[in-house]
């Protein structure tokens, strides 16, 4: 395992040293102390590793995620996992506002609760939640899954894209556009699968939840729409 | 019938006959006017403004034999590769979607030829682009649509966009009918649906974060490429003050008259202010910050020609960049087209329904057909040549000022010829040494 000192030796030399592992895979695990809160811890990695981070980060750890296996052993800022592409991350403890915000793959596990906008914009990555998300999460998510085992804040999913949703808990309200949908038997191998390897299949079972999606009415402009804008 | 002389009809100034086909419009469609480009509204622009030249207290450089410098660095501050145009004249960003993909290797293929960059836009990184533009620009927009570290570190600089001149404080819109397979794949959204882009970023807010922001995309490029901030002309003193303090290497300041692919007509010609007045007050920023020329600033929105160019540097301006003027030169409402514009319902000049994809010129429309008809080592050409003329006119009027590079012109060889483009501007009305706003009067 290699150790890497964040207080000592600096964030530019953090990055720089995992940007240097693309292509490499024979320095698999390595560890960094000290986070401190840091902004843009791990961010841009490109190689198939095992980071892990001992204490909370701050802004957008793990941003633009390829590859990577990021283990958060603490809570994490806004913008957890940003724009991932593929690998993933798992943060033990809370997460802030925008978690997974614009993901286009990989896995995201947050163990605690998610705050506000969690899976804004999400672009096919999978999320999943163990506790609570904050209000207008998936607010235009475009694809990909995200699944709550607690409950969500209001405006779920408004201007819902193709994203699929699942909750567990109670949903304070719908977003526009958004609406509950079937829940049929290719969906509870999906929640199957996520719950497996979001580390949560011993919590909760499939069939415990309900799905949300797009209505699709706002996929293209009518006049008599207007006050769902 | 009385025999006394009638009064002639007489048509309202407020309830004109275009805005009453406007209200009519509206009643029977249901929805508001959407169209692409900037404000058509006569605004003070750079033809208000003249240049002095030299005379005794002056001299000229003479036209075809001393040197005029046209170079331009950008991101000097603290991107590790700034970059070094020939031209301080670079492309603006316009999205494929917008945009067909010869359209865009076109503008690649010109700005290289000319020496300078073009830009993305709201569609991702296409090849066509990226293969042929020697110096590429990468946007990063709200939406994010096909947003990648690859693309992030291939590109020369990254341009993070907060606003746009046609609509600061608006998101993007591209109609279904520009949707087609390839833009919605590298979009990720159901082929034929209205798309829509956000008007705020999805995981910052504010200057604060904006810093963090920018720190990471440097993180995540290794401090490798310049940090460009684009906004919109809405607050442009306190927007630069707060892009300089967020790290940016260079900010991009668009005016009202700057384009759009798709916005509402009402946005267009009522939020923000002309690029005229916009930039005195970047530069002030720039100035009480004692950052003018250490953040270069690049001025955008109704640049036509190379008297523009020069009048944008001589007010402060580092660049300049255009969008428009670019389609126009690679054929955009071309009058050899007339005929088929008349069968849109419009006239060569005068077309703006650029999201409805049925540009007769094939630049501004997804369908095959349509977009078959440009040929984009034709429109490369056509925009190097413009490009090139461009410059030589900026460096005609500076010799003529007795200046050695463009970037030594200076507000003191300009004066107004209006009132309102002398207070914009903060140059005297000519034949005066009366500046509008200064020194109490």
């Amino acid at each position: 395992m290699q150790s890497f000192d964040l207080g000592k030796d600096g964030l530019r030399a953090l990055n720089s040293a995992l940007h240097a592992l693309k292509g490499q895979t024979n320095m698999t695990a390595w560890e960094v102390i000290n986070p401190k809160g840091a902004h843009a811890i791990a961010a841009g990695v490109d190689a198939p590793v095992d980071i892990t981070v001992r204490g909370s980060t701050g802004y957008y750890c793990a941003g633009m995620n390829k590859q990577a296996t990021i283990r958060i052993k603490g809570s994490a800022g806004p913008g957890v996992a940003e724009n991932m592409m593929s690998g993933a991350v798992i943060v033990d403890g809370d997460a802030s506002q925008y978690a997974g915000a614009t993901g286009r793959g990989g896995l995201l596990v947050i163990k605690g609760n998610a705050s506000s906008r969690c899976g804004i914009s999400m672009k096919g990555i999978d999320i999943v939640v163990h506790g609570n998300i904050g209000h207008m999460s998936c607010f235009m998510a475009q694809s990909g899954n995200i699944v709550v085992l607690g409950n969500a804040g209001e405006a779920l999913g408004d201007s819902l894209y193709e994203a699929r949703i699942f909750v567990r808990g109670t949903v304070k309200s719908l977003g526009a556009d958004c609406i509950e949908k079937e829940m049929r038997d290719e969906h509870l191998l999906i929640l199957e699968d996520l719950l497996r390897r979001g580390e949560a299949d011993a919590k909760a079972k499939p069939e415990e939840f309900r799905r949300y999606g797009s209505a699709r009415k706002l996929y293209n402009f009518n006049i008599d729409n207007a006050s769902a804008y | 019938m009385s025999d006394f002389p009638h009064t002639p009809p007489k048509f309202s100034w407020t309830f004109s006959p275009e805005a009453n086909a406007e209200i009519r419009r509206a009643a029977a469609s249901g929805i508001y006017d959407i169209r692409g480009g900037g404000s058509k509204r006569r605004l003070p622009h750079f033809d208000d403004l003249l240049f002095l030249g030299a005379s005794i207290s002056r001299y000229p450089l003479e036209g075809y034999r001393e040197k005029c410098g046209t170079d331009v660095w950008l991101g000097t501050r603290f991107a590790k590769k700034p970059i070094h145009l020939d031209i301080p004249i670079t492309i603006a960003g316009m999205s494929f979607g917008s945009l067909s993909g010869p359209a865009k290797e076109a503008l690649g293929r010109g700005a290289s030829a000319a020496g300078t960059s073009t830009t993305t836009g709201d569609g991702g990184m296409t090849e066509e682009e990226r293969g042929h533009s020697k110096t590429l620009v990468y946007q990063y927009l709200p939406s994010r649509y096909g947003m990648n570290p690859d693309d992030l570190r291939r590109a020369d600089a990254i341009e993070l966009v907060v606003g746009q001149g046609a609509k600061p404080g608006g998101g993007g819109m591209l109609l279904g009918q520009k949707i087609s397979d390839r833009v919605a794949m590298m979009r990720n959204l159901p082929k034929g649906i209205d798309q829509r882009s956000a008007c705020r970023h999805p995981d910052w807010t504010g200057p604060d974060d904006m810093e963090i922001k920018i720190h990471e995309l440097r993180e995540i490029t290794d401090w490798q490429i310049p940090i460009y901030v684009k906004i919109g002309g809405a607050r442009p003193y306190y927007d630069t003050a707060l892009s300089v303090k967020a790290g940016a290497d260079v900010v991009v300041l668009d005016g009202m008259q700057g384009g759009t692919a798709a916005t509402q007509d009402v946005f267009i010609e009522h939020v923000g202010q002309p690029t005229l007045a916009c930039i005195p007050q970047a530069v002030k920023a720039l100035q009480d910050l004692g950052m003018h020329r250490k953040v270069q600033l690049i001025v955008s929105g109704g640049i036509r020609n190379g008297a523009d160019v020069a009048k944008a540097l001589a007010l402060g301006a580092d660049a300049v960049s255009i969008g428009t003027a670019a389609l126009i030169a690679l054929g955009d409402n071309d009058p050899a087209l007339e005929a088929e514009y008349r069968k849109l319902g419009t006239t060569a000049g005068a077309y703006d329904d650029w999201h409805e994809g049925r540009d007769p010129a094939g630049i501004t429309t997804q369908d095959p057909e349509l977009f078959n008809r440009f040929d984009p080592i034709l429109g490369g050409r056509r925009l190097k040549n413009y490009l090139k003329v461009m410059t030589l006119e900026a460096q005609t009027i500076a010799r003529a000022c007795g200046k050695n590079h463009l970037h030594n012109l200076e507000p003191e060889d300009l004066c107004a010829l209006t009132i309102e483009a002398a207070a914009m501007a903060g140059v005297p009305i000519a034949g005066t040494n009366w500046i509008p706003g200064r020194n109490g009067y």
